[in-house]
């Protein structure tokens, strides 16, 4: 169980580090789907065999889809992966990923250093997720319901594309 | 029953958000800058599962069901801005909407 724990780690760090050096974004999203099922087996080794199920679902499933579906929608060709190239020098990126190494390795020395109770293990299962998500949750549970229709909403208002007002004929004399 | 400590998992929380913030600051392309937000908040929710199973509580499982939806919403809204702003500029640089005109 740990062995695996460790194993799913590693995986899902590689294919992070894959994503975010990769300059075709088809690739970074297959890259991105490994991510999310290798940290949905961490989920299953620490005991929330629930959110495992969601991460897939929700994660590798509806969210990557989405973004697939807008990349299709931009039809973005080999072009934009040698402007990606352009954009993506080390000079650029050395300085940020220092910078962010130094916090990471400040975060590395708070969680080694403190000294935390000792671990009891025990599987959380679906039922008491929800028991907690309908009982003391239940304010949450609704308020993630609005945030989801403001979703919608919001989506739909920004994604609609505007009325054309001109006639296409006077459209074709304004061109010349 | 398994040996998973809690330094173990926040670390690997840890990791993959210094990873995606590393993305955000380095990428000009919007998309790759959402994929990045998007790996940042799945760390988050890492980090409260880990510590859900550490005092063997449900309510880091609440929480990560709460940015789970967080991050739904959040996809839907980013990559309709994502559209208009390529209608408008037809660019994914970010730099070229740096300006607000209207």
């Amino acid at each position: 169980m740990e062995l695996t724990f460790y194993i799913a780690a590693a995986v899902a760090i590689l294919a992070t580090i894959m994503v975010i050096t990769r300059y075709n974004m088809i690739h970074a999203l297959l890259y991105l789907v490994v991510s999310f099922l290798a940290i949905s087996v961490v989920f299953f080794t620490l005991g929330a065999p629930f959110m495992a199920a969601l991460e897939i679902i929700i994660y590798a499933g509806a969210i990557v889809v989405l973004i697939i579906f807008v990349i299709m929608m931009l039809n973005l060709n080999a072009d934009s992966v040698k402007t990606e190239e352009e954009w993506l020098k080390p000079r650029i990126w050395v300085g940020p990923a220092i910078l962010s190494l130094v916090l990471l390795a400040e975060l590395i020395y708070i969680f080694t250093a403190s000294d935390m109770p000792a671990s009891t293990v025990a599987a959380v299962d679906a039922r008491e997720v929800g028991i907690a998500l309908y009982g003391p949750y239940m304010l949450g549970v609704q308020l993630c319901g609005m945030l989801l229709m403001a979703g919608i909403v919001g989506a739909y208002h920004l994604g609609r594309q505007k009325k054309k007002v001109i006639h296409r004929f006077l459209e074709k004399e304004a061109a010349q | 029953m398994n040996g998973v400590t809690l330094e173990a998992g926040l670390l690997l929380a840890a990791i993959l958000f210094i990873l995606g913030l590393i993305s955000v600051l380095i990428r000009r392309n919007i998309i790759f800058m959402l994929i990045s937000v998007e790996i940042m908040l799945n760390a988050a929710g890492l980090a409260f599962i880990v510590a859900g199973m550490h005092w063997a509580q449900p309510d880091g499982q609440v929480m990560f069901i709460f940015i789970l939806t967080m991050a739904a919403a959040e996809v839907s809204v980013g990559l309709a801005l994502i559209l208009q702003l390529y209608h408008q500029l037809k660019t994914l640089d970010s730099d070229a909407a740096s300006r607000m005109k209207g």
